[in-house]
């Protein structure tokens, strides 16, 4: 705590701490962001969809574990579940070192634009950390 | 909430911390609780339990009348041996865990820190010819391989001490013991002196500080339970699967049979068993299945229920303590009901990894 966390400019937010990467051909990717992997601690585990769901936006989705509790994520946007990051299963400790790289958790078909985020700067302010 | 002693240099270390029996315990610090727990494994890990009540009694006969509250025999207990105890209600029931250690005149008593009220005043009813006081002291372990050469840094003769016993040296009443499986020592020392004694070791570089977290997955590897979650006032001590807690001479047809509270609770169980017992359990997945996930048998009975949970740090795998039905035939599938879903789990003899204590 204390430490700078990193929250990239390219990336929308929730408020329920997920981050949504838009690819700019109707599909986006989707982690947790770093506020919410310090709140976590070492995760252990993570549940993710199945291939072929369809999301509707705030939808309970996937859990991270970590020793103490698990946590939901929620859709941050509608769309087709396309891919989920297998290699999280042996290595949910990908999530907290890389949580916009090699942590992310799925990637959505999006139905329709991604709308209700928030900006990084928008999502520091509510999370409470200083600009 | 009581705030540590030393909670100053938690938090220059980065502690987080969180509530636990009344104190604003250290959980993790910077590198996380894995780290910590992996560097406990392989090298010292510094931890301050001074939240442990640490008692002592006094008084005439100190070691036969302790006999009357705690399953335990003084008779050829040498001086400076520590042994693990059980403190009942009438009904059998464990009040808490503690560790009893022989001093000359004395005996020193160390509780769980949701212990430290109750278990004094159930002693002083017990015992009321003893006085049992609560020392203002501090308690710091350190565990794990490298605990002996960092410690006789700065005292050689604590490597004469083998597992499970206890002397006094300058820097205070040191035993070899502790709750993670390894080998390592507990320090009590004076408010005073646990700060420079801290900064001391933590000056060793084999040496880091371990938050209330690692201890946790350390004590449920080593598979030993803790109160309060893997029993409490309702287990009996066959229920606990801590029989061997009970000195020998206490047990059926000893020579000082029974005489404790809830000896006959304790007798019959030893005799008959209890209808449901503490044991050790992994799941297929590497997903924590956690306190409180019921346990279910191939015909969806509940059978019964996890008690400590979390994936072990060490092995990858699901680890658990769970308190079964002992009807439950010990190789028929067991599932746990995880957010709807049933998750294979499989009865395994504990510890999960080995214990690597220094006996003699």
């Amino acid at each position: 705590m204390g430490d700078v966390v990193e929250l990239p400019s390219s990336l929308k937010y929730s408020e329920s701490h997920e981050w949504v990467a838009e690819h700019g051909d109707g599909t986006a990717s989707v982690g947790i962001t770093a506020v919410a992997t310090e709140q976590l601690g070492d995760l252990v585990y993570v549940e993710l969809p199945e291939v072929g769901r369809t999301l509707a936006r705030g939808e309970s989705c996937a859990v991270v574990e970590s020793s103490k509790a698990a946590s939901d994520v929620y859709a941050p946007a509608a769309g087709e579940v396309i891919a989920v990051n297998e290699a999280l299963a042996k290595h949910p400790e990908m999530v907290n070192s890389s949580p916009y790289g090699e942590g992310w958790l799925f990637k959505l078909k999006l139905k329709g634009p991604v709308e209700g985020l928030r900006s990084r700067d928008e999502y520091k302010q509510s999370a409470g950390i200083e600009p | 909430m009581i705030r540590l002693a030393l909670h100053p240099l938690h938090a220059e270390y980065g502690a987080r911390f969180g509530s636990f029996a009344g104190f604003e315990m250290p959980l993790q610090y910077r590198d996380g609780l894995r780290a910590e727990h992996l560097h406990t494994r392989a090298a010292a890990g510094l931890f301050d339990v001074s939240h442990m009540g640490q008692l002592r009694a006094r008084g005439s006969g100190v070691h036969a009348a302790l006999e009357r509250a705690l399953p335990l025999d003084f008779d050829g207990w040498p001086e400076g041996e520590q042994r693990y105890s059980l403190l009942l209600n009438e009904r059998g029931g464990i009040v808490d865990d503690l560790m009893v250690t022989r001093l000359a005149d004395e005996a020193r008593i160390v509780v769980n820190a949701s212990g430290r009220e109750k278990d004094l005043a159930r002693l002083r009813s017990l015992c009321p010819t003893l006085s049992f006081d609560l020392l203002d002291a501090g308690l710091l372990a350190l565990q794990g391989p490298a605990a002996e050469s960092v410690l006789a840094k700065i005292e050689p003769r604590v490597s004469e001490l083998a597992f499970m016993h206890a002397k006094t040296y300058g820097l205070g009443l040191v035993s070899r013991s502790g709750y993670t499986g390894e080998d390592g020592f507990e320090i009590s020392v004076s408010r005073e002196a646990l700060e420079p004694l801290a900064r001391r070791l933590l000056s060793d570089p084999a040496v880091k500080l371990i938050g209330l977290g690692a201890r946790d997955t350390l004590r449920l590897e080593a598979g030993l339970p803790l109160y309060g979650q893997d029993m409490d006032a309702n287990t009996t001590i066959v229920e606990a699967s801590l029989g061997w807690a009970v000195a020998r001479s206490r047990r059926a047809a000893g020579a000082k049979e029974g005489g404790f509270p809830g000896a006959e609770v304790y007798l019959r169980e030893a005799r008959e068993g209890s209808a449901r017992n503490l044991v050790g359990l992994i799941g297929e997945e590497p997903a924590p299945i956690r306190h409180g996930t019921a346990l279910l048998d191939a015909a969806e009975r509940e059978v019964g229920v996890v008690t400590s949970g979390t994936v072990s740090p060490s092995t990858q795998r699901a680890i658990m303590l769970a308190c079964l039905a002992a009807s439950h035939p010990r190789d028929a599938p067991l599932y746990a009901m995880v957010r709807g879903k049933p998750r294979p789990v499989r009865l395994t003899p504990l510890p999960f990894v080995p214990k690597r204590y220094k006996r003699r």
